[in-house]
C-alpha cells in the first residue's frame, strides 16, 4: 500500500501546475474559449512540447505514460485552470486508436502526441443519451469499403479535429453491444457536414451529419468495438473526474477566501456556523472524491469488472460532489458568485457539465448496480 | 501509488485470520453476528484471549506489554476482527486511559495501572460528560477540593458507557475557578468502590442498559491519584479525544453492516422479487457502497499520513463524520428493508439461548433497535457538529 506519487509523476504534476499558474489566468482562458476553434493552437503546441499529451499514452505508441495515475495527475492540474484545450477529446479518441488500431494506424498517435494532429470521437447521437451501445449510424458494406450514414451530436471538439473516429453499426439492432465498428474519417470528406457550437461551460462541440460518406476498408479500427469504447471511456472518466477534482479545489479555495473577507452584520461571514459547517461538508466530500479517483485510477489497468465498477463508482461520486460544490460555492458567494466577471461561477459551470459527459450520476449508479449483481 | 497491501502486510493479515479462526470462541462470534447481547464475561474472556497472544493493547509499546502495531496493522486487525465477528475491544482502559498515563502519568501510575488493565483486574470507565457539559465539555462542574492528602469530589457524571461493570473511573474534575474554564480542570483516577459513589442506569431508546449516571457525594480520593499536574487536565483530555477519534470511522463495522444489509435485501421480497433488485432500493444501497469504498481508501490514506507524520489534525474529524454517516445510513436501509417486520421487537431474543421461534424473518428482531441505538454515533466522541467546527477551523476559517 502506497499513496505517494512516483518522482516522474510528481514532476509531471509540478510541470502542469506551473504551466497553468503562469500561462492560464482566467482572462486568457476566456479569450481562448471565445476564439473560433475554442482553444489556443499555441498553447496546444506547448502542451505537446512539455510532454503533457505524451503522458496520456503508452510507450509503444510514442507516449511515456498512459496509466490511470498519469491521467489523474495531468487532468487534476488542467481542472485547476479550467483548461479548454482539447485534451479530453484527444485522450479518448487516441485511446481508441491505441487500443484497437493496427500498427500502421497507431503511427497516427505520434502526430497526436506531437500536437500536429487533433482527434475527436464521434459517438453520441441524438437518441443515445448515455448508452454506450446505442449506435444508429449505419455502416453499409460497399465494393471498396464502407458507406456511413447517420447523425452524431455533441461531439466534444468535433468541429476542430483533423481526423474523426466515428462509431457506426455494421450489424444488429440499434442498442446491441455487438455489431459496432470504428472508422477513421476525414472531416473534410464528401458527405460530412459539421456544425461547430460553443458549450455552456466554455468548450466546443460539433454536430456531425454523415450523408453516405464513403470510406475505404483500411480505415476501420479493429473489429468489434464495444469493449474498446468502454475501455476508452473508462480512461475518459478517470481524466474528467480528476479535472473535476482540480476544479473543486479551486472553487473551495476561492470560497474560503471569500468567507474570510466578506463582512455582514459587522463580522466576516466565515464566523457563521451555518457556513462553517457547509464548508466542512464540502471538504469531506472532496476527500471522498479524491479517494474514489485513486480507486478508479488504480484499477484502470485491471480486468473489466473491477475496472468498470470503480470507474462507475467514481463517476457517480464525482457527479454528486461536483453538484454539491458547484451549488454551494455559488450560494456562499452570494450575488458575486452569479457574475460572469468573477472566476468562480465558471468553475461551478464546468463542474456541473462534467456530470453530462460520459454518463451522469444516475447512469453510473445503474451501472454499479448491474456490475455488482453480475 | 499502490492500492494493495504489500507482502508483509498480507502475511500479517493471514496471521490475524489464522488467530481469529483458531482462538475466537464460536459462541461469542455467533452472538456478535446475530447482534445479540454480550455479557461482561464475554468481553473479559475475549480480552484475555487477546492478551495471551500479546495483542490486546495493539497500539501500546512493547515495554508495557503492547503489540506496538503501526496504524496499518491496527487497521488490518480491525477489518479482520469485524469480519470474523469478534467483539470490539472495550476502549476505556486500553485505548483511552493508557495513552494518557504513558504520556502524562508518573512511572508509579504506569507500573501500577497498566498491567491491571491488561490482565483484566480493572475495568475502567470514562467520567467526562456531565448533565450541563456535553459538547461544551470545559463547562464541567464536578469539583475536587484538596483536603490534606485527599481530594473531596462532589458532582455528577453522565453517559458513562458500561460504567455498571467498572472498577475504576477516570474523571475530569474542576480544581480551580480561576481564568478560562479550560484552565481549572484536573484528571483524576477514582476507585468506584469508594464510599459516596452511586451508579444509576440510564436506559436508552432501544431499551438497553449501556450508559449510566454517576453521582459523587464527598468522595475521598488520594492525591496520588491525580494524573500529571493539577489544572492541566484539559490538555490531557484533548490528547485523549484525538486518540478516541482515530478508528471511529468504523470501516469494519460498516463493511459487515453492508454485507448483512445485502443479505436482508436479497431475502426480503417486493412484488415477488428480491428487494435487492428493486431499482430504487438498489440505488440506495449502491450509493452507500460507493461511499464506503471511497472512505476505505480515505482511511488508508489517513493511516499512511499518520505513519509518516503528515496527518492533518482534521483527518480524524473528517473520518468520524463520514464514517458515522455511512454506518447510520446502513442501519437506516436495513430497517427500511424489513418493511412491516421492522416493528416486532422481542428484547429477550437478544440473549443467547432464547429458544422461541422468531416473529418474521430470523434476522429481523435486532435491526430497528440497532438503528435506534446507532443514532448515538453522530452524537458521541465529539458530535458531528463539533467535528465540523474543528474541520472548518483547521482549514482556515
Amino acid at each position: 500500500m502506497d499513496f505517494s506519487l512516483t518522482d516522474d509523476r510528481r514532476m509531471l504534476a509540478d510541470m502542469a501546475t506551473r504551466f497553468v499558474r503562469e500561462k492560464y489566468d482566467i482572462e486568457s482562458r476566456h479569450k481562448f474559449a471565445a476564439s473560433d476553434e475554442g482553444f489556443s493552437r499555441e498553447i496546444w503546441g506547448e502542451f505537446a512540447e512539455l510532454g503533457l499529451i505524451g503522458a496520456l499514452f503508452g510507450e509503444d505508441v510514442g507516449g511515456f505514460g498512459g496509466t490511470g495515475f498519469d491521467l489523474a495527475v495531468v487532468f487534476e492540474e488542467l481542472g485547476k485552470g479550467l483548461v479548454v484545450e482539447p485534451m479530453l477529446a484527444n485522450l479518448v479518441a487516441g485511446k481508441l486508436v491505441e487500443l484497437a488500431g493496427s500498427a500502421e494506424q497507431k503511427m497516427l498517435l505520434e502526430k497526436v502526441i506531437g500536437g500536429e494532429t487533433l482527434l475527436a470521437f464521434a459517438h453520441s447521437e441524438p437518441e443515445s443519451h448515455y448508452d454506450l451501445a446505442h449506435v444508429a449510424t449505419g455502416a453499409e458494406k460497399t465494393e471498396k469499403g464502407w458507406r456511413l450514414t447517420g447523425h452524431k451530436s455533441a461531439v466534444l471538439n468535433g468541429d476542430s479535429a483533423d481526423l474523426l473516429v466515428v462509431s457506426a453499426r455494421v450489424s444488429g439492432d440499434v442498442a446491441d453491444e455487438e455489431g459496432i465498428a470504428l472508422f477513421l474519417v476525414n472531416p473534410h470528406a464528401k458527405g460530412v457536414a459539421i456544425r461547430g457550437c460553443p458549450t455552456v461551460d466554455g468548450g466546443r462541440v460539433g454536430d456531425i451529419a454523415l450523408n453516405g460518406v464513403e470510406v475505404s476498408t483500411h480505415v476501420r479500427l479493429g473489429e468489434e468495438a464495444f469493449a474498446t469504447i468502454e475501455q476508452a471511456f473508462a480512461a475518459g472518466i478517470v481524466a474528467v473526474s480528476a479535472e473535476a477534482l482540480g476544479a473543486m479545489q479551486v472553487a473551495t479555495e476561492m470560497t474560503l477566501e471569500y468567507l474570510k473577507t466578506r463582512k455582514q452584520f459587522g463580522v466576516i461571514i466565515g464566523r457563521f456556523q451555518v457556513l462553517q459547517h457547509r464548508y466542512a461538508e464540502m471538504l469531506i466530500e472532496i476527500e471522498q472524491a479524491r479517494s474514489s479517483l485513486i480507486n478508479a485510477a488504480g484499477h484502470l489497468e485491471s480486468g473489466r469488472e473491477l475496472r468498470e465498477w470503480n470507474v462507475s463508482a467514481l463517476k457517480n461520486l464525482v457527479g454528486r460532489v461536483g453538484h454539491l460544490v458547484a451549488e454551494e460555492t455559488i450560494q456562499m458567494h452570494g450575488g458575486i458568485g452569479m457574475t460572469w466577471e468573477y472566476a468562480l461561477p465558471h468553475y461551478a459551470k464546468r463542474l456541473t457539465m462534467i456530470d453530462h459527459q460520459f454518463g451522469d450520476e444516475d447512469h453510473h449508479i445503474e451501472r454499479v448496480i448491474a456490475l455488482s449483481a453480475g | 501509488m499502490d492500492l494493495n497491501y504489500n507482502d508483509e502486510e498480507l502475511a500479517f493479515r493471514d496471521e490475524v485470520r489464522a488467530f481469529l479462526k483458531d482462538k475466537l470462541p464460536a459462541r461469542i462470534a455467533d452472538k456478535v453476528k446475530k447482534q445479540q447481547r454480550l455479557t461482561k464475561e464475554d468481553m473479559v474472556e475475549w480480552h484475555a484471549i487477546l492478551n495471551d497472544r500479546g495483542w490486546l493493547a495493539s497500539a501500546w509499546p512493547k515495554e508495557y506489554g503492547g503489540a506496538a502495531w503501526d496504524a496499518v496493522q491496527r487497521n488490518i486487525f480491525e477489518e479482520e476482527a469485524c469480519r470474523a465477528g469478534a467483539p470490539r475491544v472495550v476502549p476505556f482502559g486500553i485505548g483511552m486511559l493508557a495513552p494518557v498515563l504513558m504520556a502524562f502519568g508518573s512511572s508509579e501510575q504506569c507500573d501500577h495501572y497498566l498491567p491491571r488493565i491488561l490482565d483484566g483486574t480493572d475495568w475502567w470507565c470514562q467520567g467526562y460528560s456531565e448533565p450541563g457539559a456535553g459538547s461544551d465539555l470545559a463547562s464541567l462542574k464536578t469539583t475536587a477540593v484538596r483536603e490534606g492528602d485527599h481530594y473531596i469530589v462532589n458532582g455528577q457524571k453522565t453517559w458513562t458507557t458500561l460504567g455498571q461493570h467498572a472498577d475504576w473511573i477516570f474523571c475530569l474534575v474542576r480544581t480551580s475557578n480561576e481564568g478560562k474554564p479550560q484552565q481549572g480542570i484536573s484528571f483524576l483516577l477514582i476507585d468506584m468502590a469508594t464510599p459516596g459513589i452511586e451508579v444509576r442506569p440510564i436506559i436508552l431508546l432501544d431499551g438497553e442498559h449501556e450508559v449510566n449516571e454517576i453521582f459523587f457525594d464527598d468522595v475521598k480520593v488520594p492525591v496520588e491519584n491525580l494524573v500529571g499536574e493539577e489544572n492541566k487536565g484539559w490538555t490531557y483530555a484533548k490528547y485523549l479525544l484525538t486518540h478516541e477519534r482515530t478508528g471511529t470511522a468504523g470501516i469494519g463495522f460498516s463493511t459487515e453492516g453492508l454485507a448483512q444489509l445485502k443479505r436482508i435485501a436479497k431475502a426480503q421480497k417486493k412484488r415477488g422479487r428480491p428487494l435487492a433488485e428493486d431499482p430504487l432500493f438498489a440505488a440506495r444501497m449502491a450509493k452507500i457502497e460507493i461511499d464506503l469504498a471511497a472512505l476505505r481508501t480515505t482511511n488508508l490514506r489517513v493511516l499512511q499520513d499518520a505513519m509518516s507524520g503528515a496527518a492533518s489534525p482534521a483527518d480524524s474529524s473528517m473520518m468520524k463524520v463520514k464514517g458515522t454517516v455511512i454506518r447510520q445510513a446502513i442501519n437506516d436501509l436495513a430497517r427500511r428493508a424489513l418493511g412491516p417486520h421492522a416493528l416486532p421487537f422481542v428484547s429477550e431474543a437478544l440473549d443467547a439461548g432464547y429458544n422461541e421461534p422468531p416473529i418474521g424473518p430470523d434476522y429481523a428482531n435486532p435491526v430497528a433497535a440497532d438503528y435506534f441505538n446507532n443514532r448515538k454515533l453522530s452524537i458521541f466522541a465529539g458530535s458531528n457538529e463539533i467535528q465540523k467546527n474543528i474541520i472548518s477551523k483547521l482549514n482556515g476559517l
